[in-house]
């Protein structure tokens, strides 16, 4: 009993612990960080990363969508709304690709069943707003967002072909 | 009755039965596609093929009769091996294009793709693609995914009677075209649409617009004609997307007419979605209360038969029996259900029904028409016709003017008075009458609108009596055009001098009001300087005069009863509500006569419909053929001699939601352009 009080006393007068936590720190100091600097810096994506729809196009510029509505169909959410006619060439297309973000639940069951690989979830998710409003996307805003994400989508779509 | 053994189940089946039928009453699904219980049958599919005891190969079962003794197995390990194969060989040219078809759903290739078909393809050629044939703007083709059933041509053939379509080529070569690459020219060419197992034969107006699955669908009755033909109205959200054919063998087998099929995009156009009320002789905005206000105050102090109503063609039981109901309690029974002026007589049922029924024609051996054009007036009706002179080599006589029936038929001239000479026994026509065992006399609105209509329906209820009937058979038939016809007069909705009666006193300015019931088949000139008080759908000739529109629902809109050509009673279904303010029309007549302060005694359909049996008790028989006593009707007098005018001259106008729709429009202007169109070499 005399002896462990004796032990607290010495550990207490010279500061040991004080000091092992100062080694611990200044270890640390110098090693590699662990947190990156967000948003100048971000952290790895897998290719088959589910963000933020995008309707693609294909090379020539023509939409890939055929409005076959199976997306509408399997989508668990109902978050999709589409209106389809004859363009006037006579070819299948949406008049309509509604997604509505909020009711969306990310599954990624819309690009399963897209049999043009049309609607994709891509690496994007940074897309929060401050207003509903701007969470429900229409077919513009798609397209808009396949154009801008072709490149690393068409990646990711390659880098996960040899697993399908 | 032969005995057969179908997968180890023995089975007693009628004598001309095919395996294929045999076997579906064994309980065994057999896969076809270009099999039909209502075609004929042309085993070019090989799908349903089945094994058989004692023969060497497989079995096309729908075209084998069925024979005592028969062992067969649908079930081993060959049939599913032979259906593979055929499977397999279907799908060689058929290509994979269903997320863009509109078949893709509700596909037979699909289905039995999936359930027979061995799941991966072993052709690595090119697939053969064909190109769009013209078939008119009803049907769209896309005829690299035909797999050459034919049942397409067959129906052409055997129930619309044009042989128009046809098979050129032979094997894989093989297409489906029109005659010349000219349009389909049948009131019924829909029909090829639900018959095409895959997705060569669909729907132009309703190209790439839905998917089946999406579609809301409602059982309901067309009012296009007056056969009542049981229909499927698919819905999605407020739209009316697309009209199907519902299966009664009684009244329509599994047909429709095109105007029923594809008028449905009048449905959504210039429709009457709020009331309107004249102001400073012109039509302005106004809400219930105002509408209802304008009314009672017009109608202050009116009595006795200053006050008439007309009922249109297209108005179903309820409304009328509540308009009726809203007039006898300004007490007024001055309503009328016969636009056209057909001089039919409400005393006796069997004198306006078809008393035969649309199934006796199967078992007639004799029909004479008399102003009667069946295939515009209806055109369902017209294919059973066809169907019994095909099938049984049944005469049709014709008394009217010379049309192109699809079927031959004596014409025996255009002249009404031929009817004293039957009557009077001095036309060979009495004697072949009198020869047949189930003769049919079909009586036409265009005979019954003439001047002298009373006594053409007498001399042709005199000639059923003499000539048509025999024990259970009554011949005498009355062919309507408007699906509300049969129920007016089942509500006794006619009056002395008919519509044009109430239009002449109109126009001299001794009615103090007019009501029309959705009738637009009047000229309302004469309702000038008239109050009238328009009650309907869409805005057509009876909103032309009117002082107050009070916007009701069209027949997808309401849960309503229509009896049909027959006597037939059938309940729609309401598929959708009615655009922007508009009520269901009872609703509108019941809300006005608490205005009026003479509130018609029920609140819900049922009570309206209790109420309506005391009137008319045949309402609340639902879908059965009726039996209806034999009678005296129709007023003697003298035929005038000389032409019957059509009750239709154009088939695909008749009424306010068919003019209205574009699809009709285009089948007017491609009928139009037809004439001097293509030659089979343009291209």
């Amino acid at each position: 009993m005399k002896m462990k009080t004796l032990l607290q006393v010495f550990k207490s007068f010279f500061l040991l612990e004080f000091l092992k936590a100062l080694w611990l720190a200044t270890k640390y100091f110098f090693r590699p960080k662990h947190t990156i600097n967000y948003p100048f810096e971000k952290g790895p994506l897998s290719p088959r990363f589910r963000g933020e729809h995008a309707l693609r196009r294909y090379p020539n510029g023509e939409e890939r969508c055929i409005a076959c509505k199976l997306c509408e169909a399997i989508c668990p959410a109902q978050a999709i709304t589409i209106e389809a006619e004859p363009r006037d060439d006579g070819s299948r297309r949406t008049t309509r690709y509604d997604i509505d973000m909020i009711k969306c639940i990310y599954c990624g069951y819309c690009q399963e069943a897209c049999p043009v690989d049309a609607i994709v979830e891509g690496p994007n998710f940074e897309y929060a707003a401050e207003t509903r409003e701007e969470l429900y996307y229409d077919k513009t805003k798609l397209l808009e967002n396949g154009d801008r994400w072709e490149r690393e989508i068409a990646a990711n779509l390659a880098a996960d072909a040899p697993y399908r | 009755m032969p005995t057969l053994t179908i997968d180890g189940k023995e089975i007693t089946v009628d004598n001309g039965l095919t395996v294929l039928q045999a076997c579906e009453e064994a309980g065994a699904e057999i896969p076809r596609f270009c099999y039909h219980e209502r075609l004929s049958i042309a085993g070019n599919c090989r799908m349903c093929l089945v094994e058989m005891e004692r023969a060497p190969k497989p079995i096309a079962s729908c075209a084998m009769p069925v024979g005592d003794g028969m062992v067969i197995t649908t079930n081993s390990e060959t049939v599913k091996k032979a259906r593979e194969g055929v499977m397999e060989f279907l799908l060689i040219n058929h290509p994979l294009d269903c997320p863009i078809c509109d078949q893709g759903g509700e596909c037979d290739l699909q289905d039995q793709a999936v359930a027979f078909g061995r799941g991966s393809d072993r052709f690595e050629e090119g697939k053969r693609a064909v190109a769009e044939k013209n078939m008119g703007p009803l049907v769209k083709t896309e005829m690299t995914r035909c797999i050459h059933c034919l049942r397409c041509v067959r129906f052409a053939e055997e129930v619309a009677g044009v042989d128009e379509l046809g098979a050129l080529w032979r094997g894989e070569n093989t297409q489906i075209t029109t005659y010349l690459g000219q349009i389909l020219d049948s009131e019924m060419s829909g029909n090829v649409i639900d018959l095409c197992p895959v997705g060569a034969l669909t729907s132009r107006p309703y190209a790439f617009t839905a998917r089946s699955w999406e579609l809301k669908k409602t059982e309901s009755i067309d009012v296009m004609d007056a056969l009542g033909s049981n229909i499927r109205i698919d819905t999605r959200g407020k739209a009316v997307m697309r009209i199907l054919p519902r299966l009664n063998d009684d009244v329509n087998e599994e047909w429709i007419s095109d105007k029923t099929r594809y008028a449905c995009d009048g449905l959504s156009k210039a429709r009457l979605d709020q009331p309107y009320v004249k102001l400073d002789g012109k039509l302005t905005p106004a809400n219930w209360a105002e509408a209802f206000n304008a009314v009672a105050d017009a109608l202050k102090g009116a009595n006795g038969s200053d006050v008439a109503a007309i009922t249109g063609d297209m108005a179903d039981m309820e409304s009328m029996f509540a308009l009726k109901g809203l007039l006898a309690s300004m007490s007024s029974d001055r309503i009328d259900c016969r636009q056209d002026g057909a001089a039919l007589d409400a005393s006796c049922r069997a004198g306006y029904v078809m008393n035969s029924g649309i199934a006796g024609i199967d078992e007639a051996d004799y029909i004479l028409l008399v102003g009667s054009n069946p295939r515009s007036e209806a055109p369902v009706l017209n294919s059973r016709i066809l169907a019994a002179v095909k099938g049984r080599g049944v005469t049709v006589a014709n008394i009217g003017s010379a049309e192109d029936l699809t079927y031959r038929t004596d014409e025996l001239g255009d002249d009404a008075s031929i009817l004293d000479k039957i009557l009077s026994g001095k036309h060979a026509t009495a004697k072949a009458l009198k020869d047949a065992a189930k003769p049919m006399i079909i009586v036409g609105q265009g005979a019954l609108a003439r001047t002298d209509g009373g006594a053409i329906l007498k001399a042709a209820r005199d000639i059923a009596d003499k000539y048509c009937m025999a024990d259970g058979w009554n011949g005498f038939n009355v062919l309507h055009t408007a699906a509300s016809r049969v129920g007016g007069l089942d509500l006794g909705l006619t009056t002395d001098g008919g519509a044009d009666g109430i239009m002449d006193d109109a126009a001299a300015g001794k009615l103090k009001a007019v009501f029309l019931l959705g009738a637009d088949e009047i000229d309302t000139s004469a309702l000038k300087d008239t109050f009238t008080v328009y009650i309907g759908s869409h805005g057509d000739e009876g909103v032309r005069h009117a002082d107050v529109i009070l916007p009701a629902a069209a027949y997808s809109e309401k849960s309503a009863t229509y009896v049909n050509t027959e006597g037939r009673v059938q309940h729609s279904e309401k598929a959708v509500f009615a655009p922007g303010e508009a009520r269901e029309d009872w609703t509108i007549l019941r809300a006005l006569s608490d205005v009026m302060g003479h509130r018609l005694p029920y609140d819900s359909l049922e009570a309206l419909r209790e109420q309506m049996a005391i009137v008319a008790p045949s309402s609340a028989q639902l879908d059965q053929k009726p039996d209806e006593a034999w009678g005296d009707f129709g007023t003697k007098g003298k035929i005038t001699s000389g032409g019957i005018a059509p009750a239709i001259d154009n088939f695909y106008a008749t009424n306010p939601i068919a003019r209205v729709s574009n699809t009709m429009a285009d089948c007017i202007a491609a009928r139009e352009t037809e004439v001097e169109g293509a030659t089979g070499t343009n291209g």
